[in-house]
């Protein structure tokens, strides 16, 4: 349902602030961004960019190596969810309600994918989310991405 | 039918049939968990994609037909996926000769209990 734990024992207790690195580093070897390779790139206070290196097991077919739509779906939603958090804080358990990708062309072959989504606006009960993923040049990206995230502590 | 290709063997995807219409089933892996207790969004949707390519592919007749990428995706998430097997189908609404719409749907247990659906655009290359 959602790319990111609640406040989970590997997010950040301590803080208010919810650091997007370190849940990356500290998701547990189980998180299904781990077997994607997912890592973290950058973040600011309303954004979070993250990074899915290529792997040909990740393919849509064996012949071309051309990547799946699926992991760049994982990709987003998890840089999205990430954005979610960091504007809202940790604290704030959300799932995903919608997530729509257009996918604007095939990335590369042999290369990483970045992502990078931000939480443009956020309501009582509903966090908006948009995003970009592309292949090395950001102004010619593979998809773009519109969401909606569902805070779950809220009546 | 075509095999299933390298990322539906990595999410541990069988592909089978009921009533002569592709299901695939996705049993329950660690390597699928998202947020602790409930399986990751991202994987549903690879999941949802799937299902919609296999039931595209089965109604164009096999691995022979026409290249099929995908234009968009959306899912619609509904309840949170448990750590059990997941099963998808999908129905083509309409095809085309450019292009294909298809819905998807993933349940678990209950097939009237839907976790999350998709619909996708596809663009059929027919070279």
């Amino acid at each position: 349902m959602v790319a990111v734990p609640r406040v989970a024992a590997y997010a950040q207790p301590m803080s208010d602030d919810f650091d997007p690195k370190t849940f990356l580093t500290r998701a547990p070897e189980s998180h299904h961004s781990t077997r994607l390779g997912i890592g973290y790139r950058a973040h600011g206070r309303d954004w979070c960019e993250l990074s899915l290196p290529y792997d040909p097991d990740l393919a849509a077919d064996a012949e071309s190596g051309v990547l799946s739509s699926g992991p760049i779906i994982s990709l987003m939603d998890m840089a999205a969810g990430c954005a979610v958090f960091i504007r809202s804080g940790p604290k704030k358990p959300h799932a995903t309600l919608d997530l729509r990708v257009d996918y604007l062309r095939p990335s590369k072959i042999g290369q990483e994918v970045i992502g990078r989504a931000e939480c443009y606006r956020v309501t009582r009960r509903i966090a908006f989310v948009r995003g970009t993923a592309h292949d090395g040049d950001p102004d010619d990206p593979v998809a773009h991405i519109a969401g909606t995230f569902m805070y779950t502590d809220v009546d | 039918m075509a095999e299933l290709p390298p990322y539906a063997k990595l999410l541990g995807v069988r592909l089978d049939h009921e009533h002569g219409q592709p299901l695939l089933v996705l049993p329950h892996a660690s390597h699928l968990i998202g947020r602790p207790g409930f399986m990751h969004g991202g994987a549903i949707a690879g999941l949802l994609e799937l299902a919609g390519f296999a039931a595209i592919r089965h109604a164009l007749g096999g691995s022979d037909g026409p290249r099929i990428k995908p234009i968009n995706v959306t899912v619609d998430y509904m309840r949170g996926g448990r750590l059990i097997e997941t099963r998808a189908a999908a129905r083509v609404t309409r095809l085309g000769r450019r292009v294909a719409n298809v819905e998807a749907e993933a349940w678990q247990e209950d097939r009237g209990k839907l976790i999350a659906t998709a619909k996708l655009n596809l663009m059929l290359d027919r070279g």
